[in-house]
């Protein structure tokens, strides 16, 4: 490189230690407010405030004891896991039909599915608050759950559309051309190929749910879901350091989530070359 | 009555759109036979390849396979494999499960399973390619790979939907030997689909021409080359010289006509011809050849040479004729060794034939 140094900034160049500087500023602006959480969950003070005291575990303990935040943590463990499996069942069943079949009407149907996507979530919450309270339903997890399904289900479609349409459809057509009914074609064909979306869709959809605030909020009645508990607890400057023990746990759960999500998806398209 | 395998019964394949991928198809394939369905793309071959196969139902008719009507049986219940146009090689299995999918199905397994599987990969001539995974074999595997699949079900007809067409030409060139090897060694019925006529040609027991969701003739290669049923198969099949031709009178099997530029014609008479009649007279370049003195005798017409071109082992001419707007084709084989040659654009040349060479089309 050093040969020609003339030549050098033109192609590779230093495009700029501005830009640099840029990604820096972007990811500390990003990243550094996140990165308090679990460096204040280790100080020894109930104040989240500079400078910091000495070193402790408490506030672990304490959130470990507290019965209310475990509560909350499980029952948006149960909420999250109902919600993924079904909306991702529903997705797929949405995503075959839209990749596999001609339908009339069929822009109108997935734009029908992807609408809660854009519709302000305190819009849905308070039109299925209505709903729910003039059906006569009380409030509870399960209606938090349903709330979040309809959220999750458009992710969840979005990814194994996407997924569905890149495989060559006639992979199906040459499983019933051996002999196998559509429903085993599925489990033998279909399910495998898609089997990356499937887990993306997932992660996704459980995370979609487990972060999921407002509609929460409305539909929630007296189980709260972790963010509502949350959120109630900031009023009580004492609980907040056990809330940012249990945050930082659920940011490293989170950030493995995602990598082994991306990892299970790259797994899926350098696999899927193979596949056309 | 010949031993039908597939007998297509008034098919029509009418889309939600309107069209019609197919009209009206009415035809058999004998027990044994290599059967092509040959047409430009577009032409709904494939569709009655698909209606076959039971990827798709026809809008109105019967298929009967093995004398079962089975038009409306969805395909995991008909006797019939299908060598997919794209291979459609499951990824997600190596070489051995691919071709053991169907035998699974239906319920072999262990000893048994194995020595199918690995009789049908002999048979392929691919032993040992077992464990390969799709990614790892070329295109000319994946083809027999799929082609095994399909008969290791000892299907009774086999459907291929241009399967050769992703090869390069060399190995098509092969494979067509070898498929038309495999389907005689094996015995069974093979419904193949193409738009190359040459391949359709050189493998088949008999061809069914389509075009426009229409089958316009159904006939052994060489009737189709040398005696087409109308002007549309005539064009599609190899290139042929059309003469606009009058009937002036009609003799023992032969009659005499009046062609644009060509006077006074003689061809062999066809069914029920009538003096007054206007027809199509079509002649194959090859049957053409070029003088440059006036013949004696026999059928000639003269003219001059507009274009030509050398392809080695045959030169092919452009002859223009007074009277007629399109030149005539003429191909004409290089039997003699020359380095030089070819005809004077400025004089006139003949262009003979023998009469019986003419085909009387009606429009």
């Amino acid at each position: 490189m050093s040969a020609k140094p003339a030549h050098a900034p033109a192609r590779m160049g230093d495009p700029g230690s501005g830009l640099k500087l840029f990604a820096i500023a972007y990811l500390i602006f990003i990243y550094g407010p996140v990165l308090f959480l679990p460096l204040f969950s280790f100080n020894d003070s109930i104040f989240v405030a500079f400078p910091l005291k000495s070193f402790t575990t408490k506030w672990y303990e304490q959130a470990f004891a507290d019965e209310k935040m475990i509560g909350a943590l499980i029952s948006s463990l149960q909420v999250g896991g109902i919600v993924a499996v079904v909306s991702t069942v529903l997705g797929m069943f949405g995503a075959k039909a839209v990749t596999r079949y001609q339908i009339p009407g069929q822009g109108l149907i997935t734009a029908t599915i992807m609408l809660p996507l854009f519709i302000p979530e305190i819009i849905l919450g308070i039109s299925l608050l209505i709903l729910i309270n003039s059906v006569g339903i009380s409030l509870s997890l399960i209606t938090v759950t349903i709330g979040h399904i309809m959220l999750c289900t458009p992710f969840a479609m979005a990814v194994l559309s996407s997924r569905l349409h890149g495989f060559d459809r006639s992979l199906e057509e040459a499983s019933m051309d051996l002999g196998e009914t559509p429903w085993m074609t599925f489990w033998r064909v279909t399910f495998p190929l898609a089997a990356p979306g499937i887990v993306s869709s997932l992660l996704l959809t459980f995370i979609v749910s487990f972060d999921e605030f407002l509609l929460s909020f409305f539909l929630a009645g007296q189980e709260p879901t972790l963010p509502v508990y949350i959120w109630s607890q900031l009023r009580f400057p004492n609980k907040l350091p056990s809330v940012l023990a249990l945050g930082a746990l659920i940011l490293i759960a989170s950030c493995v989530l995602v990598v082994v999500a991306e990892w299970v998806r790259q797994l899926g398209t350098s696999e899927q070359k193979v596949g056309v | 009555m010949a031993d039908n395998i597939i007998r297509i019964e008034k098919v029509t394949k009418q889309f939600a759109g309107g069209a019609k991928a197919v009209d009206d198809a009415q035809f058999n394939v004998e027990r044994g036979e290599f059967f092509s369905l040959l047409g430009p793309s577009g032409c709904g071959k494939t569709t009655l390849l698909r209606m076959i196969a039971g990827f798709e139902f026809p809008t109105a008719g019967e298929i009967y396979i093995d004398n079962q009507p089975s038009a409306l049986i969805p395909a995991y219940q008909r006797p019939t494999n299908m060598v997919f146009q794209s291979y459609a090689i499951f990824p997600h299995l190596n070489v051995f499960d691919n071709i053991a999918y169907g035998l699974r199905k239906s319920g072999l397994s262990g000893g048994e399973l194995k020595r199918r599987v690995n009789e049908a990969l002999g048979m392929i001539k691919l032993d040992g390619f077992g464990a390969r995974r799709g990614d790892q074999l070329s295109g000319g595997q994946r083809q027999r790979v799929a082609l095994a699949r399909a008969l290791v079900k000892r299907p009774k007809v086999l459907l291929l939907d241009e399967p050769l067409g992703a090869l390069d030409k060399k190995l098509r060139e092969e494979m067509q030997i070898e498929l038309r090897q495999l389907q005689k060694s094996v015995g069974i019925t093979f419904v193949f689909v193409t738009h190359d006529q040459e391949e359709a040609l050189s493998m088949s027991d008999r061809i069914a021409v389509m075009v426009k969701g229409k089958v316009l003739q159904i006939a052994p290669p060489q009737e189709l080359y040398e005696a087409p049923g109308n002007v549309e198969v005539a064009s599609f099949i190899g290139s042929i010289n059309l003469i606009d031709v009058t009937v002036k009178s009609v003799g023992a099997g032969e009659a005499v006509l009046d062609g644009a530029g060509f006077g006074q014609l003689r061809a062999r008479a066809i069914d029920d011809l009538k003096a007054g009649e206007k027809l199509v007279a079509a002649v194959r370049p090859e049957k053409l050849a070029l003088v440059s003195s006036r013949p004696g005798s026999g059928s000639f017409v003269e003219g001059t040479v507009k274009a030509s071109a050398y392809l080695g082992d045959r030169s092919h001419y452009h002859v223009f004729v007074k009277g007629r707007t399109t030149p005539i084709y003429v191909a004409a084989q290089n039997a003699e060794r020359a380095l030089t040659g070819g005809f004077d654009t400025t004089k006139s040349v003949y262009v003979t034939w023998d009469w019986q060479s003419l085909i009387l089309l009606r429009r």
